[in-house]
């Protein structure tokens, strides 16, 4: 057991349509990986023969409100957790309804990597590419695209060959840097954990086994130093009277004692004297470490200021270009609408200037000339902040490149923003 | 070294995962609290707030609510751990709801507190004027919590609304609300039961005794092995035996069932927790009470 003390974590979201079989892949993850407990098992077979199903119904496993198990959809993002000796696991399960686009731009937010599936009689439809753009525009650095269903196309070699082709020919208009193509059958379990014995032609891993091997160590930025400070801690008291330090995760970059930092807005510039955790001082801080940072200078600074280097600092500025994806499906984005936005640990009023385009997430078309954003609609919009936030484009770094949109009066978040 | 590695191990990253929700909540809310039921996952979600803030002290009192149907190892434990971080506790009595006539008792076998707190905590949150209460609640635990935030609204009534909860994106959370509403905040979101065991390992953390396997008289009632306190009315037919046990979970007595065990440190119960095939939650008699039992209630306002 003692790997399993020291393992890596892998962040994945899965996205699908309607009845392609996403809810029984991720019961047949967890029902192969041994994290099927003997009586959620048993919950599934009574509901199961309950509704005269003959065969346990994995998919009921992820269904967790009564409205969804008694209509048998699935609402929201629901997180699921498995692990194997080499990794642990976090899945974002998101539905695969049309109007859920929110659901899956959530999910993904937070994930390393997507998995797509197809249902291999269906090959690539609308929102096959819908779920291929929204991995691309989060910026998720691996896609998995699994054609499911391939007991029910004879297991062909040239079926999945034409769904990579169709699924590659959109995908050359994304960014996706990693895409891996697997032929599976959710329900059986064929390349699922184990391998196949009805696709000899297929020479590649399982998706489990792409899922612990993927490596994921370059995808958080190590390159430009960012500390937006969380808390400011100051005991007050006995040994620790002077003490004045600065909480906070490290969002990108390396911080050492000794290192020269500039502080955000105002300007100044000083030392790190010392970083400090609990279990002891630390010679270095990354991401996605929670860390308190003491300096050689008093300077006045509080949360949502931000420590960088002095050679490499952010975009300093009150206008945003950002794609927006809006989720409210009680208010739209509309022109000269005022919302409050977050943007790390910074809170600032913030003003819609102008909406450039509204994407059609099915054809990647630009759509001009609209003067509002729906539910589930991405735009690119510009934004005037009442004060400057300092970022970098969400390309660089995903935690200083993003922000929400908080509605005034309902408290809402109604929109995520990235900046392009 | 040309190359620096900067991996960072499961647990660490759920460590300063949680540690960075906490320190959101300090900055974000005017009056949180720490929900402290004295079961493992809350003395994890203390020692977490502890880390955030050190060399500070924690800036929010602890609270129990208390059945009064405990586990006297749990109290005793819950007094020394408040005494050793100078923490600031609040006791919220369930018993004392009762007296003042806020809910009424339950009867018959089965009868338990365990609904009960539900009214006693939203008293307390409104008395105190709490606007954020932090729990150890998992995601892994049970269906319903698979689909909670890491900040969790709660209307003026203190209610859930699975259907209306605010999409969390990135690590960015919205913990803006009107006055009467609070939020339900759960930094170990991402964690799992073993997740927290390995944790409780590698921090060195006491924990309460009846984690550890240890000989008592139990009943077993519905497929579950429960303790024999004055709380628990033996039916007849029911049997009193002695038999060697552990709790997975430590709840209110009357509902938190023992699994047989011979687990008498750390790695053996992890050992176990590793080779378990029935849920931590499975030997809870406050779930079984319906397929929905979770989701019910916290849409009325639970933990």
């Amino acid at each position: 057991m003692t790997s399993y003390d020291d393992m890596e974590m892998l962040r994945f979201t899965t996205a699908g349509s309607v009845d392609d079989g996403k809810s029984t892949l991720i019961g047949r993850l967890m029902f192969d990986t041994k994290t099927i407990f003997e009586d959620q098992l048993a919950s599934l077979e009574a509901t199961s023969h309950q509704r005269g199903e003959e065969q346990v119904d994995l998919a009921l496993l992820t269904d967790g409100l009564r409205a969804e198990r008694e209509q048998g959809i699935t609402i929201d993002v629901a997180y699921r957790y498995f692990a194997t000796p080499r990794r642990k696991f976090v899945i974002a399960d998101t539905p695969g309804h049309i109007q859920y686009t929110r659901n899956m731009v959530t999910g993904a937010s937070t994930a390393n990597l997507a998995v797509i599936l197809v249902d291999a009689r269906k090959g690539v439809i609308e929102q096959t590419c819908r779920h291929a753009f929204i991995a691309s525009l989060l910026r998720l650095q691996h896609v998995v695209v699994c054609i499911n269903k391939m007991d029910l196309v004879d297991w062909s070699e040239s079926v999945f060959n034409g769904i990579v082709e169709d699924f590659k020919r959109f995908a050359s208009r994304l960014e996706i840097p990693q895409m891996t193509f697997i032929p599976i059958s959710a329900l059986l379990g064929d390349n699922v954990v184990a391998k196949s014995e009805w696709m000899p032609w297929y020479e590649g891993t399982t998706l489990l086994y792409h899922l612990e091997t993927v490596y994921i160590g370059s995808d958080a930025n190590h390159v430009d130093p960012r500390f937006p400070v969380q808390w400011v801690i100051r005991p007050q008291n006995g040994e620790w009277h002077d003490f004045r330090g600065y909480a906070g995760r490290v969002t990108g970059g390396v911080f050492k004692p000794g290192d020269d930092v500039t502080v955000l807005p105002s300007g100044f510039s000083t030392r790190i004297k010392a970083i400090h955790t609990n279990d002891g001082e630390l010679k270095e801080a990354f991401h996605p470490l929670s860390v308190v940072m003491t300096l050689e200078d008093e300077i006045d600074i509080s949360r949502g200021d931000m420590l960088v280097k002095p050679l490499n600092q952010p975009h300093v500025g009150q206008d945003l270009d950002l794609m927006l994806c809006w989720f409210s499906e009680k208010t739209r984005l509309e022109s000269r609408g005022k919302y409050i936005l977050r943007h790390t640990t910074r809170d600032v009023k913030a003003l819609v200037r102008e909406i450039c385009y509204r994407v059609d997430v099915n054809s990647l078309h630009k759509v001009e000339g609209v003067d509002h954003l729906a539910l589930n609609e991405i735009g690119r919009v510009k934004l005037r902040t009442a004060s400057p936030l300092f970022y970098d484009s969400y390309r660089r770094n995903r935690s200083t490149g993003s922000v929400i949109l908080i509605d005034e009066f309902s408290n809402q978040t109604v929109a995520a923003g990235m900046i392009r | 070294m040309l190359h620096q590695s900067y991996n960072v191990n499961h647990l660490s990253h759920l460590e300063s995962e949680a540690i960075y929700v906490l320190r959101e909540t300090a900055a974000q809310f005017e009056r949180p609290v720490l929900l402290f039921s004295g079961g493992k996952d809350s003395i994890v979600v203390t020692r977490l707030a502890e880390k955030a803030f050190w060399p500070a002290r924690i800036p929010f009192p602890l609270m129990h609510v208390d059945t009064g149907h405990n586990f006297d190892e749990t109290i005793a434990f819950r007094d020394g751990l408040v005494g050793r971080l100078r923490a600031r506790l609040v006791v919220a009595s369930v018993q004392e709801s009762i007296d003042r006539g806020r809910v009424r008792e339950e009867e018959g076998a089965n009868a338990s507190r365990n609904a009960l707190q539900t009214v006693t905590l939203l008293d307390a949150i409104e008395e105190h004027g709490f606007d954020a209460a932090l729990g150890g609640a998992r995601r892994d635990e049970e269906k319903a919590r698979a689909k909670e935030r890491f900040f969790s609204h709660r209307d003026d009534f203190g209610q859930w609304d699975p259907k209306n909860q605010r999409p969390e994106l990135w690590n960015l959370f919205n913990g803006r609300k009107s006055s009467g509403e609070h939020f339900r905040i759960f930094p170990l979101s991402n964690w799992t039961e073993m997740d927290v065991w390995q944790y409780i390992k590698r921090e060195g953390l006491e924990i309460p005794s009846i984690y550890f396997a240890h000989d008592r008289d139990v009943i077993t009632r519905n497929g579950m092995l429960l303790a024999k306190t004055p709380y628990v009315t033996v039916a007849d037919g029911e049997r009193v035996q002695r038999m060697r046990v552990r709790f997975r979970t430590v709840g209110d007595a009357t509902c938190t069932g023992a699994v047989e065990s011979d687990a008498t440190d750390l790695d053996s119960v992890i050992a176990e927790v590793a080779a378990a095939r029935i849920t931590e939650r499975g030997g809870r008699a406050d779930d079984k009470r319906s397929e929905t039992a979770m989701e019910d209630r916290k849409r009325s306002g639970y933990f």
